[in-house]
């Protein structure tokens, strides 16, 4: 090895404290980096490969029913490449060991081939058989969540009758990767579940024999999904169409590409943040560690060294810093995304989501430390190398301090000598304090953020559970009923209220703009079901009109005074328009609301609901489940306790887990900011600082002036700190604003509490690391060495 | 009459120090020649170093003129003056400016990795008789021993001229003296032209020539002919 390279391994092994301190948090960077793009990138790759494989379809369509001949004009649309019709149909299982009624979604297979579209995955046991009207394949979390082996019969109410289907093959499908209750939160693979059953089974069990329900259509490549749509939409008009979507839209996909481009943001925005902090420490570190190698420098200019092989040297220490991030990072990285690989294995059903770091990503890390370091270290080696030798042979000039413009006669009676000491040294160094007080409020906002969304799905379950929806119980109908259902569900066991609840399905439309919902009716004093904005503010409902989700008017471009079209979707298909009467900045998916009995009105009917709302006595919460099982007209029955404890599990998991990394990526970052801090006044003033031992002053004395300026700076850092995570937070929020759901932004006292607590022990503990070294300080030979 | 390896005409050096304007050197015209052991005598601030610097290319001047053989130094650009160190010229301070984080002989392949025709490390240093200790580190050898490794780094590149900044400057005298042996005996063997910066006139007594400096101005040069060995030196 050449001497100048052998000085570079043995000057950073001197450094080592601080040359680790650097490159973890650039290795937190680059963590961050390989965790979300190599997640990004399994999880991208895994769906576009399972996409293929089972030939995932382009476009959806519900409706009524359709005789199959339909199917037929549906083929004839150009760029239709394929066309599977289906039945699909809701039910309620009566699995043993649960007192609230789980659900299924039964969707039709042929029986003697393999689906054209949304092919299913066969993880175990056998495809379904002709004649055996009971055999279905089950989705595979719901046999996993429920311990179930092939063979195994599930009851289920079928059309009001009760069969018990077989078990005879485990299976995913494309089409519900993300396999989610409608209307609900979080996937519950215990109380849910899809079963593919034989079509003319399906369609005899529903009446809908010689007819379908629900449509799946594969394109031609390149084809566009909007003109196959309103041609099919054209078609499925006189069955009762509820409007056709393109994958983009399909619950599944969505979710699934939310989370890749959230993935992508994340994974570009956090490391950069990260980088721009590493490559402030390094260059105070680096200025720092030049200074002291002046003498150094001078003598290998003296030896005839030209300015850029000294350079070159300097520079390698930051890039061997950077480096060594590198690999602990990408290791760290790989770890990380492991975890999280696992976390997305209980959220979505791949046949098999693997963790892969790719090439690319190692190479993309590597670069963006790469630019960090150099852009760290540049004007730092820069000083360093333009110095003329002559005058690096002298020692750096003594700095120059001056009274602070804080030190105010008032101020100063009260600040003491230690506290004058520590003011003129951070005022002396504006810009190196506050690089340090940047990289501590960094680390603050990281930390608050984490306890931020921790609070915002608190709030989230709050205001669903307790401001929006007060009911216990939500029982849907297979039909719209009249009065006489609600009186029969009074009389079940345990109800105590009971609120019908209409909504009808419609597309509402402004301009070419249009989205397909449903529109609900709400009376005028609700009880259970109320309107409520992101803060869980109530809003009430003006008598005629619509109110609109924030989220759904911009969609459509409208506000408060516009008018909107609706064409609803069922009983006659109204068409009308309507005046937008207010708008609420809602947090879940997009809604329109109308007085209950205008909505009755416009449908031309009586005081019918399609599902009720119910108050119960909780001790008979077991009796009512059982006798909800077996009522014919009901399609499901969701109890809200069940939905928060599913939530917070699914939510315990995943927050536990990114509050962790969140707090492992703040202590790096604060320990690296305050140890480098520290380090660099320690060595820039050991020598002062012994001369005050000398004089008489006690270790805790000395102590208290190194440390003081880490207070100092930790103490300005914190609301600093605190304002970043409010905007990060803000920023975070308004980029996970989507249509399905929206977070509301809640900072508590709390979160800020605990994010400058564990801010303040990292700066405590590498404060005490250092404070090792300041007790070891040697007073003789500090005063001797020649700096 | 020997050949001149430096002409030195009209040289002048002020620094700006704040406010203040120091002449570290007025007009000072001299001649070095080559393979001579010649002594710059001077007191603090006789700008001794900055006359020992201007010639080793670590500094320009403000005025005149500094030839070495053909070359106009004082003419040099930064890659010039680089160059010219790299090939012609070896230092010894009087700290002695070793990399603490190289052994001794590390510090000195230091230089013979960027030489043209370097003498080989170990070579250098037995001439200085530290080939025995040439795997220790600077904080491992005494005060006597980094300077004779420095003076070994500084021959390892085969230098035209040796200067040397004080190099006695932080020693006691039987340490000086074996490092004065060392210069002796690069001078004689090696016939490489050596310039030594002293405030200690004793140094003279072994010098071809003594250069005596005071307030930035040569006030006298001796030629002597009969050169003491270091030994013989009275402090």
């Amino acid at each position: 090895m050449r001497p100048l390279n052998r000085k570079l391994v043995r000057d950073l092994l001197a450094m080592k404290g601080q040359a680790f301190a650097i490159a973890m948090v650039v290795a937190a960077g680059v963590a961050m980096f390989v965790m979300y793009l190599s997640t990004f990138d399994s999880l991208y790759r895994t769906r576009d490969a399972y996409y293929e494989r089972q030939r995932f379809g382009d476009v959806f369509a519900s409706f009524k029913r359709a005789p199959l001949r339909v199917a037929d004009a549906i083929a004839a649309i150009p760029n239709v490449s394929a066309v599977e019709t289906r039945v699909v149909a809701n039910v309620t299982l009566d699995l043993p060991g649960f007192d609230e009624p789980a659900s299924g979604r039964l969707v039709s297979v042929p029986a003697h081939r393999r689906p054209l579209v949304n092919d299913l995955f066969l993880r175990r046991g056998r495809w379904i058989e002709r004649g055996r009207p009971d055999e279905v394949l089950a989705s595979e979390g719901f046999v996993l969540a429920n311990g179930l082996e092939l063979g195994d019969r599930v009851p289920a109410v079928l059309n009001g009758r009760l069969r018990r289907l077989t078990i005879v093959g485990v299976a995913l499908s494309p089409e519900f990767i993300y396999n989610i209750r409608p209307g609900e939160l979080v996937p519950d693979d215990r109380r849910f579940g899809t079963f593919w059953m034989d079509e003319q089974a399906l369609a005899a069990a529903f009446d809908m024999e010689g007819g379908f329900n629900d449509v799946v259509l594969g394109l031609a490549p390149g084809a566009s999904a909007d003109e196959v749509m309103a041609r099919l939409d054209r078609i499925l008009e006189p069955y009762g169409g509820l409007g056709a979507i393109p994958r983009a839209l399909q619950l599944s996909h969505w979710t699934v590409q939310n989370e890749l481009s959230q993935l992508q943001t994340f994974g570009v925005l956090l490391p950069v943040i990260f980088m721009m902090v590493a490559a402030f420490i390094l260059n105070v570190a680096l200025t720092r560690a030049l200074a002291l190698q002046r003498p150094q420098i001078a003598s290998l200019k003296a030896l005839g060294y030209d300015n850029r092989a000294i350079g070159w040297h300097y520079l390698k220490w930051a890039l061997a810093i950077g480096l060594g991030g590198v690999v602990i990072g990408v290791v760290l990285g790989a770890m990380m995304g492991t975890l999280i690989i696992g976390l997305y294995n209980s959220f979505f059903r791949f046949p098999t989501l693997l963790f892969s770091v790719p090439f690319g990503v190692v190479v993309g890390a590597t670069a963006m430390t790469m630019v960090a370091a150099v852009a760290g270290a540049y004007t730092a080696v820069r000083r360093a190398v333009r110095l003329p030798p002559a005058e690096a042979m002298r020692p750096e000039v003594p700095a120059r301090y001056r009274r602070s413009l804080f030190e105010t006669p008032l101020v100063s009676r009260h600040l003491g000598t230690a506290g004058r000491m520590v003011l003129r040294n951070v005022v002396r160094h504006p810009l190196r304090a506050a690089a340090s007080v940047f990289g501590i409020a960094f680390a603050v906002a990281i930390l608050m953020i984490g306890f931020v969304f921790n609070d915002a799905i608190d709030r989230l379950m709050l205001t669903q559970f307790w401001d929006a929806e007060r009911q216990d119980v939500t029982v849907t109908f297979i039909e719209p009923r009249g009065e006489s259902a609600r009186y029969a569900l009074a009389r079940l066991p345990g109800v105590v209220a009971v609120e019908p609840q209409r909504t009808v399905a419609a597309r509402i439309r402004s301009g070419y703009r249009e989205r397909y919902l449903s529109i609900t009716g709400v009376p005028p004093t609700p009880r259970f079901r109320r309107i409520v904005d992101r803060d869980g503010r109530e809003i009430r409902l003006p008598p005629s009109g619509v109110v609109l989700s924030l989220t759904l008017a911009n969609v459509l471009g409208v506000v408060p005074g516009d008018e909107v079209s609706l064409d609803v979707l069922e009983g006659q298909r109204p068409t009308r328009r309507v005046l937008v009467t207010g708008l609420v900045d809602d947090i879940m998916g997009l809604s329109a609301y109308m007085d209950l009995a205008a909505l009755h009105q416009m449908m031309r009917e009586g005081e019918v609901a399609n599902s009720a709302l119910l108050l119960i006595d909780a001790a008979q919460e077991g009796e009512l489940a059982a006798e909800l099982k077996v009522l014919p007209a009901v399609a499901g029955a969701g109890f809200k306790r069940a939905v928060i404890q599913s939530f917070r599990e699914v939510m315990a998991a995943n927050m536990s887990v990114s509050i962790l990394i969140n707090l492992i990526f703040a202590a790096i970052i604060a320990f690296g900011v305050v140890y480098n801090a520290a380090r660099v006044s320690l060595s820039e003033r050991s020598r002062e600082l012994a001369s005050l031992r000398v004089l008489g002053f006690t270790r805790a004395e000395i102590s208290l002036i190194l440390m003081g300026e880490l207070a100092l700076l930790t103490l300005v850092a914190l609301p600093v700190g605190g304002l970043f995570g409010y905007a990060l937070s803000a920023a975070i929020v308004g980029m996970i604003d989507s249509e399905v759901y929206r977070f509301p932004l809640y900072v508590s006292r709390q979160a800020v509490a605990l994010a400058f607590l564990g801010i303040i022990a990292a700066t405590v503990f590498s404060g005490l690391v250092v404070r090792r070294q300041l007790d070891r300080l040697d007073l003789v030979a500090v005063l001797k060495i020649r700096e | 009459m020997a050949e001149a390896l430096f002409t030195i005409t009209d040289l002048g050096k002020v620094y700006h120090m704040g406010e203040v304007e120091v002449h570290a050197l007025r007009q000072v015209n001299l001649q070095l020649d080559e393979g001579k052991f010649v002594v710059l005598l001077g007191p603090s601030g006789s700008g001794k170093s900055t006359l020992l610097n201007i010639i080793g290319g670590l500094d320009v001047p403000t005025s005149g003129e500094v030839k070495y053989r053909d070359t106009v130094l004082t003419r040099a650009d930064e890659a010039g003056l680089t160059a010219y160190r790299r090939q012609h010229v070896g230092f010894v301070f009087q700290f002695y400016n070793l990399i603490p984080s190289l052994t001794a002989v590390e510090n000195v392949a230091l230089v013979t990795d960027i030489s043209e025709r370097p003498m080989n490390p170990g070579d250098a240093l037995r001439m200085v008789q530290l080939g025995e200790r040439q795997d220790h580190f600077p904080a491992q050898l005494s005060g006597g021993e980094q300077q004779r490794v420095a003076i070994a780094r500084a021959i390892a590149k085969r230098p035209s001229v040796l200067l040397c900044d004080e190099p006695t400057g932080a020693l006691d005298i039987s340490t000086g003296i074996v490092v004065l042996e060392a210069l002796a005996r690069v001078n004689s063997e090696l016939g490489t032209t050596t310039v030594v910066i002293t405030h200690n006139a004793a140094i003279g007594s072994m010098a071809d020539r003594i250069i005596r400096l005071a307030d930035g101005r040569v006030t006298a040069v001796e030629e002597r002919t009969e050169k003491l060995s270091p030994r013989e030196l009275v402090w």
